[in-house]
């Protein structure tokens, strides 16, 4: 049900994703390590914002929806209704191994599944914390920019 | 009014141990109850670390959290050893204390960041994140990575600091000296500061006995509970150091022991290097070849309290029983006392005092209950509340805005 938008408005969504991304953060069942590092690109050193590239605070205001952390069975329903929630179109990047695959935790009695098993994900930006370098990098080309 | 509020702060606590989701009862601007619910961050750590090797557990602790990523590793491979009943070479010991402190600045200069962008000081919370990058490039240059450093194992660590590398770490510690001089003086002479934190929060003595809380918490009010010098492990017992205190006992205290405990960090390794470089290179870990039947307990102090491992082997290679008590779990329950009868501005500073996280405020939306009415207030919102109350205060102390 979640697929069919993206073959419909390519054309849109080019257009839409060429301006400033906007970036919802969703973190699940995580180590931190990730969200820390999300954060960090805000901070002086790595400075996202000059990408125009924003953390907002709520769902309906973003283009973009990282997720990090492995999905435990109690995030999993809060995952799907943000993605409900969110205004299409989206970009959805599963950030760090646990986000890409289930990582470390994949074996892990309450786990449900990667991210990409239960909402579709365009991009995955593997690292066990990624580095903001790797962060910044992996959103910047999904906006087509080179960095 | 009349009209209850609901104010959720969470579910999503990526900073802590235990995320949690905090309702806050409110009756106009007074919170009346708080409550809490925990679960969005079960990932089985327990049962897991039943079907790894006690080599591989150390990967699997690290991740327990983030940021003491290195203490729940020193924890565990401090019941391992008791297990085994070894010894480890000084210069592992060394080391240890070396990692251990380096993440305890990177930690407390993070909490001071999230503090300042919660009182409306955006600059500090720049400023405290810029400061803890050098930190984070010394952990790139000692153990490889930012975060998650892979340094432990049973009987030792995985890499040595060389000493050549002991140079640069003496020169960055002088450095980051002078930045937390920096912090310190911006935090303790700020009147706006002042009048927002003093009297917020207070947890008395008999509070912290009460509730058994630990680390800075429970520092912050007057006892002098540390496991770096209740239960020597490491080095600790090796240089010279002491146990910062408060006794005020609210969230200006907190910050102080905080800011004041960066400075025994710094001095602490600055100690240990200067002893890495008297001992032999390459001596960093003993081969264990197995670990026998038995119980091991292990403690350590993270940034934010006692971190207990409880470990039972049956022999083979990987931990029987493994059980694991992280800081937060106790000092969360301080809360109610923290922040019932407080101003919403005030409580929710009284809960980043204790050292949770604020990125759960990116994660609230705002709702109405239908069926009783009981209006949610968001992320934005409670920020705000917080950021006015900040520029009522700067008003009245400066006098005009
Ligand atoms: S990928 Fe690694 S750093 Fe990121 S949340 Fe998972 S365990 Fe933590």
């Amino acid at each position: 049900m979640h697929s069919d938008y993206k073959t419909k408005i390519v054309g849109f969504k080019d257009f839409v994703f060429r301006k400033s991304l906007w970036v919802f953060h969703f973190g699940g069942a995580s180590c931190n390590n990730c969200d820390i590092e999300i954060l960090d690109c805000l901070t002086p050193r790595h400075d996202l914002e000059r990408f125009g590239i924003m953390l907002v605070g709520s769902i309906r205001h973003a283009d973009v929806l990282l997720v990090n952390g492995s999905i435990n069975m109690r995030d999993r329903d809060r995952l799907l209704e943000l993605y409900d929630q969110a205004p299409k179109p989206l970009l959805v990047v599963a950030i760090g191994a646990c986000g890409c695959t289930g990582g470390i935790f994949a074996e892990g009695i309450t786990f449900a599944g990667p991210v990409d098993k239960i909402i579709p994900v365009d991009a995955y930006i593997p690292g066990c914390p990624p580095k903001p370098e790797a962060i910044i990098a992996g959103v910047a080309r999904l906006a087509g920019r080179k960095t | 009014m009349g009209r209850k509020t609901l104010i959720p702060i969470g579910p999503y606590h990526p900073l802590q141990e235990e995320p949690e989701l905090f309702k806050l009862y409110c009756d106009g601007e007074i919170v009346t109850d708080i409550k809490w619910e925990t679960g969005y961050n079960h990932r089985g750590i327990e049962k897991l670390s039943e079907s790894k090797t006690y080599d591989q557990v150390f990967f699997l602790v690290e991740r327990i959290c983030g940021i003491c990523s290195t203490s729940h590793p020193f924890a565990f491979a401090n019941a391992v050893e008791e297990i085994a009943g070894v010894e480890i070479p000084d210069r592992a010991k060394y080391i240890r204390t070396v990692i251990g402190e380096l993440e305890r600045i990177h930690s407390h200069l993070l909490w001071v960041g999230l503090a300042g962008h919660f009182l409306g000081y955006n600059t500090v919370f720049m400023w405290a994140w810029k400061y803890r990058e050098p930190v984070l490039d010394l952990f790139e240059m000692i153990t490889g990575n930012r975060n998650s450093y892979a340094m432990f194992k049973v009987g030792g660590v995985r890499r040595d600091i060389e000493n050549h590398k002991i140079p640069a770490i003496r020169k960055e510690m002088s450095v980051i000296r002078k930045k937390i001089d920096l912090l310190t003086g911006a935090v303790m002479d700020d009147p706006v500061i002042h009048a927002r934190t003093k009297g917020v929060g207070v947890l008395t003595k008999q509070d912290i006995i009460d509730y058994a809380a630990v680390g800075p918490t429970a520092r912050a009010s007057g006892i002098a509970t540390d496991i770096r010098k209740d239960d020597p492990y490491a080095a600790y017992p090796l240089v010279n150091w002491k146990v910062i205190t408060a006794q005020e006992g609210d969230v200006f205290a907190k910050a102080e022991v905080r800011l004041l405990e960066m400075y025994e960090s710094v001095s602490i390794i600055e100690q240990c290097i200067d002893a890495l470089e008297k001992l032999k290179e390459g001596d960093v870990s003993l081969k264990i070849n197995e670990i026998p039947a038995g119980i091991g307990m292990g403690r350590a102090e993270a940034p934010r309290g006692e971190v207990f491992h409880f470990v039972v082997s049956d022999g083979s290679n990987s931990p029987a029983r493994h059980k694991i008590r992280a800081p937060s779990y106790t000092n969360i329950a301080t809360f109610r006392k923290s922040c019932i009868g407080q101003t919403i501005a005030d409580a929710t500073l009284s809960l980043a005092a204790v050292d949770p996280c604020y990125c759960c405020t990116e994660r609230m939306a705002a709702v109405y209950d239908n069926s009783t009415g009981e209006r949610i207030l968001n992320a934005g919102e409670l920020i705000k509340l917080s950021l006015e109350r900040t520029k009522e205060i700067r008003k009245s102390v400066a006098g005009h805005e």
